[in-house]
């Protein structure tokens, strides 16, 4: 039985107030998402018990971490992080790093190690066992990391930027098998974020946080697809089409194939296709030949962007409703040769190799 | 990151190829020659003096294996002492948050900066038999400590104790406080912690520096002579055998010397990867 967890946290600094309620249901990951500052790190080691907040409080279940005049100090907390850094014990090998927490709870050395054997083989690292830290590569780092973060049963596991120091090519991988065990074992999770791509993959909600308070909260997708602040929008800054993962990509609701790259992501499980906007060609008339995907859209907004111009889409009548906001970036020569102006149809059109197919939800 | 380690080893190559880094300022040979010649040539100076046919005898005398036995003896308790009092000092001026803890560690290198034997006259006046805590030793236990192997012990371990602390209080603010934390969150108690992740951590720079503090201790003159005399088995270690044999004969003094010289190459081959390059 892995309880919920409800908090309420206000910090006071000099420079700035940080002043959240959140809670998070028992097994699901909540994303929180911010600029640098806006008081992530501070939510996490109030939540990790390394910082005593001014006022507020932190339950975890029937258990009360933080307030009434208690603080549970954090090694009795059972909340447990992942960090961007691995900071796996360069004295120990992997197994030894992940039998730590629970030989720290007592468990003797037997069982432990058993219970250390059988979570790296769920991170898909039974090779390293006997392998020390410095001979690992930063995603193998990582996924001990994971292993070892589990091992002690955690009521909350904090994921900060759990992907941010994995270079690109291990970086999905990590994401996957993070969502995997994640949701095998119903993990009460709370994930900071800088990326919405994280967000969509691993949380089932979103909260968006910008000067020390809640700007935006909601389902990953309805946040990130209607961004209502200017930061969620920067970092969604990617369009998104939800459906069904298909063998050459996804199946919207309504039954178009969005031909897209696969990552990480099984045939029939509910997905969603990522695309930059940058990587949308705009055309009056419908192109043919090349295998892209060609979506008919009524052009609803113009935005000017520094050296781009974004090109805002609705629905055109009749056709898919889910183009609704998605957006491409193209250059002010481009827009002036369309000749374009709000109301028009237009026709984008996206590479299939531009598109990922990602799990969700 | 693979590629960058390859990258960057491609790039040693090339440069090992075609030598094309940049050069040294030719003037700057001259001191440096000078400097290393300053160090080495004593030494070697002392190696052509030596007497080597005699060297075994002269240093399996009796009163050189007395002077031996008590340096060794006398270092290792004092190095003990240094392990056993400095880490926990260590770990206090390195995690501590008292106020006025840089003025403690700013006493704590006295001992570095002072003359050897005003270090052992500030000793024998603290535990002279009219000293500030020596007379109270003496009136109520009959314990006198002056020119005694426990004065030895003390007037090495307080010139050593600096060679620790710094080392070991190093290595601890290298390893930072991440990994504590990391094992508070697994659920370790912060004395569970510190014995199965701190200590770990800084025993590369606890034995660097307990390395150090021995050959310290075995070097130890200036205190020593003025706080423990130099009594036959009792006080007098080897570098008093060597002062007094310079005198006496020449060529024991330069047998023993030649022995430390030999316990020092030795301490700076085992302490050096760490203790020295890495404090850089």
């Amino acid at each position: 039985m892995r309880p919920g967890v409800a908090a309420r946290v206000v910090v006071r600094r000099p420079e700035f107030t940080l002043d959240v309620e959140l809670d998070v249901a028992e097994g699901e990951v909540l994303a929180v998402l911010g600029p640098n500052g806006a008081g992530k790190s501070t939510l996490l080691d109030v939540l990790s018990g390394l910082l005593r907040p001014a006022e507020g409080h932190v339950r975890v279940g029937d258990e009360t971490l933080t307030g009434d005049g208690r603080h549970v100090p954090p090694h009795r907390r059972g909340v447990g992080l992942l960090a961007q850094q691995a900071l796996l014990f360069p004295h120990l090998t992997a197994l030894g790093n992940v039998a730590f927490g629970p030989r720290a709870q007592g468990v003797p050395r037997g069982e432990a190690e058993r219970r250390a054997r059988e979570l790296l083989a769920a991170v898909d690292a039974s090779e390293l066992e006997q392998r020390r830290p410095g001979r690992m590569s930063g995603g193998q780092q990582q996924r001990v990391a994971l292993a070892r973060a589990l091992a002690p049963g955690p009521a909350l596991l904090l994921l900060d930027e759990p992907l941010a120091a994995l270079d690109v090519d291990a970086a999905p991988a990590l994401r996957s098998l993070l969502r995997r065990v994640i949701r095998e074992r119903k993990q009460t999770a709370l994930l900071v974020t800088h990326s919405a791509l994280d967000a969509l993959v691993l949380a089932d909600r979103v909260l968006v946080l910008t000067g020390g308070r809640v700007v935006e909260q909601g389902p990953t997708r309805e946040v990130l697809a209607r961004p209502r602040s200017p930061f969620t929008a920067r970092i969604a800054g990617l369009d998104l089409v939800p459906g069904i993962a298909c063998p050459d990509g996804l199946r919207t609701a309504d039954g178009l194939l969005v031909s897209g790259r696969a990552a990480g992501v099984d045939d029939g499980e509910p997905a969603v296709a990522v695309f930059p906007p940058s990587a949308v060609a705009v055309y009056a008339q419908r192109p043919s030949g090349s295998p892209r995907n060609v979506l008919p859209v009524r052009l609803a907004a113009i935005e000017p962007r520094g050296d781009t111009v974004r090109l805002r889409a609705a629905a055109v009548d009749g056709g898919p409703a889910w183009v609704d906001g998605l957006a491409a970036d193209v250059t002010p020569a481009a827009v002036a040769d369309l000749g374009v102006e709000p109301g028009v149809e237009l026709w984008f059109a996206v590479k299939a190799t531009e598109v990922a197919i990602h799990a969700a939800g | 990151m693979t590629s960058a380690l390859t990258g960057k080893r491609r790039d040693d190559e090339r440069r090992r190829d075609h030598e094309f880094g940049v050069g040294l300022p030719p003037l700057l040979w001259v001191p440096a020659g000078l400097a290393f010649a300053l160090i080495a040539l004593p030494v070697v100076g002392l190696a052509i003096r030596a007497d080597w046919p005699r060297v075994p005898e002269l240093l399996l005398s009796g009163s050189a294996l007395d002077a031996l036995r008590l340096s060794l003896v006398t270092a290792a308790i004092s190095t003990t002492l240094c392990i056993v009092f400095g880490g926990p000092l260590a770990v206090v001026l390195a995690r501590g948050r008292l106020a006025g803890l840089s003025v403690l560690r700013s006493v704590v290198l006295l001992p570095l900066v002072l003359p050897p034997v005003v270090g052992g006259l500030a000793l024998l006046f603290l535990l002279g038999r009219t000293g500030l805590l020596g007379r109270g030793l003496d009136l109520w236990f009959g314990v006198t400590i002056p020119f005694s192997t426990t004065a030895v012990v003390l007037a090495q371990t307080f010139v050593a104790l600096p060679f620790l602390v710094v080392s070991t209080e190093g290595a601890l603010r290298t390893a930072g406080q991440r990994y504590e934390a990391v094992a508070a969150t697994l659920g370790a108690s912060p004395g569970l912690a510190f014995r199965r992740v701190t200590v770990p951590l800084v025993l590369p720079g606890l034995a660097s520096g307990a390395v150090l503090a021995f050959a310290r201790c075995l070097g130890e003159f200036g205190a020593t002579i003025a706080f423990a005399g130099s009594l036959q088995g009792t006080t007098r270690t080897l570098p008093l055998l060597v002062y007094l044999e310079r005198e006496s004969d020449v060529d024991a003094a330069v047998a023993l010397s030649l022995l430390l010289v030999v316990v020092a190459v030795a301490v700076i081959a085992v302490a050096r990867p760490r203790g020295v390059e890495g404090s850089r």
